[in-house]
C-alpha cells in the first residue's frame, strides 16, 4: 500500500519548477509509504532517432564508463551520460531492442529502469525524503512526473519492487491498492513476451497496458479493458511520452484526488500532497469517479 | 453552559493536530473559549475528533480524513473540502462541510446532524446507525450501504447501488438515484416522513418542499434468508 | 474404510458419510451450513512439537522456590498506559450476543481473579463486562455495532479487528437469531433478523489508510490506550509487517483453529492457515523489522493447555489468547449435560451449533432459561482455576527448561515430531538437525 502523486504541466511556464513542486508532493506522502520511493520524470527529450535509457546499479561508485564504451563501440557514437547516485541516464542513437540485448549480454548486473524519448525513472529503497535528496529531484525540469511512496505488501522491499514500473517505451505506472489476480495474468503476459522482473502485482498492471498498447490500443482503451481484466482494488496513475492518465476500479476504496488549474493537472492519494502546489486554493478539485479513465495530453 | 464569548485561534503551521485535540479534550463545559478557529489545516487528518463539549470549531481550509470523528455535542464548521470519513461515528452535535466531502461521510454515525453543502463521495452514510445527513449536492455509489437507522437526505443525485442491504434507515432523494442496491425500494411518502424531512431541510437551511423528494428504504426481503434470494448475494 | 459390522461394505474417503450428509442437506435447504466453533479437522498443531527439558547441558529451576515469572506488558510502543498482565493468557474477543450475559460476566470475573484481560466482541461493551473485567480490551470491528467514544475511553486497550482465524476475509449472512431485545438495541438492528456481517471496515481499506485510522483512535483517546491489530491467519508474514508499519502496538494473530459464534462451514474448514504456521511467520516478520518484543504478539487458535502456552511463547509470542477453551472451562460440552445435548440432536464433545442459540450450558445463548443454568460466580471460579492451571503448567515446563521467566522460552527449546510441524514451525525434527524448506519462508 502506498501514496501516489502525479503532476502534469499544461503549459511551459512551470517546467523549470517541475521538480520543485513534485518533490514536495512526494515528500508529503512519506506517511503512506516509508519503505521505498520512485519517480518518473518526463523532460529534456532525446532528439529524433535517439532515445534515453535510465540504468541502475546498486553500487554507488559503479563504473559507468565501461557501459558507455561498450555502447559507443556497438553504436558507433559516444552516448551522452548523466550519472545521479546509483542511476545513469544514457542518451544515444540506437534502437531499444539492440540496447537491451547489449546490456543483457555485457552488463547483466545493470537494471534498465526506463527506455523512451523523454522518460527517466529513478527509484530506491529508503524514505521519500532520502530518495528526493539522492536524485536531486527538486532541481529536475520537464513536462510531467509521477511518483510513488511505498509501504510494501506482498513483495519484498527492494529497489526493483518499487514503483513506477515501466514495461514499455515511455510508459510507466504507479499503483495504490492490491490486485488479486495478478499471478495468472503475469503468466499469460509472459507468454506474449512481456518481461517481468519482480513478483509485484503493480508490474503486472504495467505489463498489461504495454501488451494492449503494443497491439495498437490507445492508453485510454487499454485502461478501459483493464477494468474488466484486472481484479482487485486500485488507483492507477500512468505516464506516457506526452500524457498522463488516472483510473480507479469500480469499488473505488483506495483514495484519489485531482486538482486542475490553467497551468497544471495534479493527482495525489491525499489532499495534503496537493496543498503544497501553487494556486491550489483556486484549483478545481474533484475525486475521480470509479471505473472512469481520466487522461490529458500535452499539446505539441 | 457557555458564558464566555472568547474566541481562540490555533494555527496548524505552528501547532500540531495533537496539541489542538489535546486542548479541546481538556475543555469542560463552563471554561474556555466558546469558538475556536483552526487555521491552515492543509489537509491534516483527525482535526477536532473526539470532542465532548458544546464548543464551536471553525476550520478554515481543507481537511483530511476523519475530521470531527466521533463527535459528541460539539459544532464543527469546515470551510473547505474534507477527506474520508468526516464525522464518522458521530454521536451528537452538528458538523457542516462548506465544500465537498470524500467517501464514507458520516460512516456508522449514531446521532447528530451532518450537512454537506457540496457533494459527498462514495459510501455516504455507510452503516449509519441514527445520524442524520443532508447533502445539498450529489452522493457517490454505495451510499447508505447497510444503513441501519437515521435519515439520509440527498438534494442532488445518488450514484449506483443506493441503499444496498439497507435496514431501517430512510433515504430521501430530490434528484435521480442511478440505481438501487439490494433490498432498497422506493416507498410511499407519508405525513410522518414529510415532517421528518421538513425538519431536516430546515435545519440545513434549505427551503425545498418535501414534495420534491422521493423516499427509499428497505423492502425487508433480506431480513430472513430465503433460498430464492440467493442471487442477491 | 471398511465397515466392521458389515464386512464387504466400503466407505469412500472422498464421499464419506459426513460429506454425503452435507450434500444432501444443501440439496434440501438451498443454503450453506453454518455453525460455531473453529476448524474441526486435524491440523499440524502444537501437539506436534515437544519441549526439551533440562539434562546435562541445561539446568532446571526448582519448582516453588526458584522464581519463574509470568507477567507480560502489552502496548509499550506508543501507548501512555500499557497493559500489565499477570499471566500470558488473555480471553479473546467474544460478543455479548454470541454469549449470554452470564457467560460474559463469568469471563470477566475469572480473568480479573488472575490478573488478565477479557475482550469485547461484535456488539459493543456492556456495563457489566466493564464492571467485572478489570482489564478490558474493546474491539473495533467492521460492523461498528455499539461503537462509541465513551466506551473507547473506558477501555484499557483497543483492538482493531480485520478478521479472525475462523473466517479470514469472511462476512456474509448469518442465519439464526440470537438477536434478542437487548442485543438488537445495542446493535441498532431489528429483532429476529438474519444478521449480515460486513467484511471490510466502512471507512478505511488497506494498511496505508489503517495508519490514519489508528492515529484517529489515538487522538480520540489522547494516546493513552494500546492499539491492537487482529487478523485471521492467511498471509501473516505480510500482515504483521504491514500492521507494524501502520502503527500497531500489539499484533493479534488468530489461526484457523480459532473459533467463532457462527460462520459458514466452508470457511471454517478451508480458509486460513494453522496457528503453528501463522505464529512462526508473524514472529519472523517482527524479527526482520527489529520489532520483536517491541510490538507484542498475541496468538490464538486452539490453545488448550499450559503446554500449548509454553510452546507458543517458545516460538516467540508474548502472550496467547483463549476463546473456545474458556467456554469449555465454563462448561461448554460437559458430559454432565449429555441428556440435554441429545434432546437437540447433538452430544457432549460434538456440540458446536452456537448459532442456534439453544446451548444447554447457557453460554452461547440469549434464552433466559438456559442462561440461568450458568452461575456467573461459579463460572468465574472455574475460569480462574483453568487459567491458573494453564499458568502453572507453563511455568513447570519453563522451569524444566531452565527459564526464570516464561517469555525466555525460545525456539531452541523445541523439537518437532512431524515433518509438517517442523516445516511450519521451522523447528528441527526431533533427533535431527533437519528443518524442511528452511531456505524459503
Amino acid at each position: 500500500m502506498c501514496g501516489i502523486v502525479g503532476l502534469f504541466l499544461k503549459t511551459p511556464s512551470l517546467e523549470s519548477e517541475l521538480g520543485l513542486h513534485f518533490s514536495r508532493m512526494l515528500a508529503t506522502m512519506a506517511s503512506r509509504g516509508p519503505d521505498s520511493s520512485g519517480i518518473a520524470v518526463y523532460g529534456n527529450p532525446a532528439s529524433a532517432g535517439s532515445l534515453k535509457v535510465t540504468l541502475q546499479h546498486p553500487a554507488n561508485d559503479y563504473d559507468w564508463s565501461i557501459v558507455a564504451e561498450n555502447l559507443s563501440r556497438r553504436f558507433s557514437r559516444q552516448p551522452v551520460v548523466r550519472i545521479i547516485s546509483t542511476h545513469a541516464v544514457f542518451t544515444l542513437a540506437a534502437r531499444e531492442e539492440e540496447v537491451r540485448a547489449l546490456l543483457e549480454k555485457m552488463h547483466p548486473d545493470v537494471t534498465v529502469m526506463s527506455v523512451g524519448t523523454n522518460i527517466e525513472i529513478m527509484k530506491e529503497v529508503g524514505t521519500p525524503e532520502s530518495v528526493i535528496a539522492r536524485f536531486k529531484v527538486e532541481r529536475m525540469t520537464g513536462t510531467h512526473a509521477i511518483g510513488h511512496t511505498r509501504m510494501a505488501t506482498e513483495s519484498a522491499v527492494t529497489t526493483q519492487g518499487s514503483h513506477p514500473f515501466s514495461t514499455g517505451f515511455d510508459l510507466c505506472l504507479v499503483h495504490n491498492g492490491s490486485l488479486s489476480n495478478h499471478s495468472r495474468l503475469r503468466e499469460n503476459l509472459r507468454r506474449e513476451g512481456i518481461i517481468f522482473r519482480t513478483d509485484n502485482d503493480s508490474e503486472v498492471a504495467a505489463g498489461y497496458l504495454t501488451s494492449h498498447m503494443r497491439n495498437g490500443e490507445t492508453l485510454s482503451s487499454a485502461l478501459t479493458h483493464a477494468l474488466d481484466d484486472l481484479d482487485g482494488f486500485y488507483t492507477f496513475t500512468v505516464g506516457t511520452s506526452d500524457g498522463f492518465a488516472v483510473l480507479r476500479d469500480r469499488i473505488a476504496c483506495k483514495p484519489a484526488i485531482l486538482a486542475e488549474t490553467d497551468d497544471y493537472v495534479a493527482m495525489a492519494s491525499e489532499y495534503r500532497a496537493l496543498a503544497v502546489l501553487p494556486g491550489i486554493s483556486e484549483a478545481k478539485l474533484w475525486e475521480p469517479e470509479p471505473a472512469t479513465v481520466y487522461s490529458w495530453r500535452r499539446k505539441p | 453552559m457557555k458564558t464566555t464569548t472568547e474566541e481562540r485561534v490555533v494555527d496548524l503551521t505552528t501547532s500540531t493536530v495533537r496539541q489542538l485535540n489535546h486542548s479541546l479534550h481538556q475543555l469542560r463545559h463552563t471554561d474556555g473559549p466558546a469558538v475556536w478557529h483552526v487555521k491552515e489545516p492543509r489537509g491534516a487528518h483527525s482535526v477536532a475528533c473526539g470532542l465532548t463539549v458544546p464548543v464551536r470549531i471553525e476550520v478554515d481550509g481543507p481537511t483530511g480524513y476523519y475530521c470531527a470523528g466521533m463527535n459528541q455535542v460539539a459544532t464543527v464548521i469546515l470551510h473547505g473540502n474534507t477527506g474520508t470519513g468526516v464525522a464518522e461515528n458521530m454521536m451528537s452535535g452538528f458538523v457542516l462541510v462548506k465544500g465537498n466531502a470524500s467517501q464514507s461521510a458520516g460512516a456508522t454515525g449514531q446521532g447528530g446532524l451532518l450537512v454537506i453543502d457540496g457533494n459527498a463521495g462514495a459510501r455516504c452514510g455507510i452503516s449509519m446507525k441514527g445520524i442524520d445527513i443532508v447533502v445539498k449536492g450529489n452522493v457517490g455509489h454505495m451510499s447508505a450501504f447497510m444503513a441501519q437507522a437515521g435519515n439520509l437526505v440527498i438534494c442532488g443525485d445518488a450514484g449506483e447501488a443506493l441503499g444496498d442491504s439497507i435496514y431501517e434507515a430512510r433515504i430521501f432523494v430530490r434528484g435521480k438515484a442511478a440505481d438501487l442496491g439490494a433490498d432498497c425500494v422506493e416507498k410511499e411518502m407519508r405525513d410522518e416522513h414529510r415532517s421528518v424531512l421538513a425538519d431536516l431541510l430546515s435545519k440545513a437551511g434549505l427551503d425545498y418542499s418535501p414534495a420534491e423528494f422521493r423516499r427509499y428504504g428497505s423492502s425487508r426481503k433480506l431480513y430472513n434468508f430465503k433460498t430464492e434470494q440467493a442471487g442477491h448475494y | 474404510m471398511n465397515s466392521p459390522q458389515k464386512p464387504g461394505l466400503r466407505e469412500s474417503a472422498t464421499f464419506d458419510r459426513n460429506v454425503i450428509h452435507e450434500i444432501q442437506r444443501a440439496a434440501e435447504t438451498g443454503i450453506y451450513n453454518i455453525r460455531g466453533w473453529g476448524a474441526k479437522r486435524a491440523l499440524p498443531h502444537f501437539d506436534d512439537l515437544v519441549l526439551l527439558g533440562a539434562s546435562m547441558s541445561r539446568y532446571p529451576l526448582e519448582g516453588y522456590r526458584e522464581r519463574c515469572a509470568t507477567d507480560v506488558v502489552l502496548g509499550t510502543r506508543f501507548a501512555k498506559k500499557p497493559i500489565h498482565l499477570k499471566i500470558p493468557v488473555t480471553i479473546a474477543g467474544m460478543s455479548f450476543g454470541a454469549l449470554s450475559a452470564h457467560a460474559k460476566e463469568a469471563l470477566g470475573r475469572g480473568a480479573t481473579a488472575v490478573g488478565t484481560s477479557t475482550t469485547t466482541g461484535d456488539g459493543g461493551m456492556t456495563p457489566e463486562e466493564r464492571g467485572h473485567s478489570e482489564l478490558l480490551v474493546y474491539q473495533y470491528l467492521p460492523s461498528r455495532y455499539g461503537m462509541n467514544p465513551d466506551d473507547l475511553r473506558k477501555a484499557d486497550a483497543i483492538e482493531i479487528v480485520l478478521g479472525q482465524g475462523a473466517k479470514p476475509g469472511g462476512g456474509g449472512m448469518l442465519l439464526g437469531s440470537k438477536i434478542s431485545d437487548r442485543v438488537a438495541a445495542m446493535r441498532t438492528l431489528p429483532m429476529g433478523i438474519d444478521q449480515r456481517s460486513a467484511c471490510r471496515h466502512p471507512d478505511w481499506t488497506g494498511p496505508d489508510d489503517l495508519a490514519i485510522k489508528i492515529e484517529e483512535l489515538r487522538e480520540i483517546t489522547d494516546w493513552e490506550k494500546p492499539i491492537y491489530v487482529k487478523f485471521g491467519a492467511a498471509r501473516p508474514y505480510y500482515d504483521t509487517a504491514l500492521a507494524v508499519k501502520a502503527g500497531a502496538d500489539v499484533i493479534v494473530v488468530d489461526g484457523m483453529q480459532g473459533g467463532t459464534g457462527a460462520s459458514q462451514e466452508v470457511f471454517l474448514e478451508h480458509v486460513g492457515i494453522p496457528t503453528l504456521a501463522a505464529l512462526r511467520q508473524s514472529v519472523e516478520a517482527l524479527q526482520e523489522l527489529g520489532m520483536h518484543r517491541k510490538v507484542q504478539l498475541i496468538v490464538s487458535g486452539g490453545i488448550r493447555s499450559g503446554a500449548d502456552v509454553a510452546k507458543a511463547l517458545a516460538m516467540g509470542a508474548d502472550a496467547v489468547s483463549i476463546g473456545t477453551a474458556a467456554l469449555i472451562a465454563l462448561g461448554c460440552n460437559s458430559p454432565k449435560l449429555e441428556e440435554e445435548y441429545e434432546k437437540i440432536g447433538s452430544s457432549a464433545g460434538f456440540y458446536s451449533d452456537y448459532q442456534k442459540g439453544n446451548d444447554p450450558a447457557g453460554i452461547t445463548t440469549q434464552d433466559k432459561a438456559l442462561e440461568a443454568r450458568l452461575d456467573p460466580i461459579k463460572g468465574g471460579e472455574r475460569l480462574a482455576n483453568y487459567l491458573r492451571v494453564l499458568t502453572l503448567e507453563a511455568q513447570t515446563i519453563a522451569r524444566a527448561c531452565g527459564k526464570s521467566h516464561v517469555l525466555n522460552l525460545d525456539r531452541e527449546d523445541l523439537a518437532a515430531l512431524t515433518i509438517e510441524a517442523a516445516a511450519m514451525a521451522k523447528v528441527p525434527l526431533a533427533g535431527t538437525s533437519w528443518v524442511p524448506g528452511s531456505s524459503g519462508l
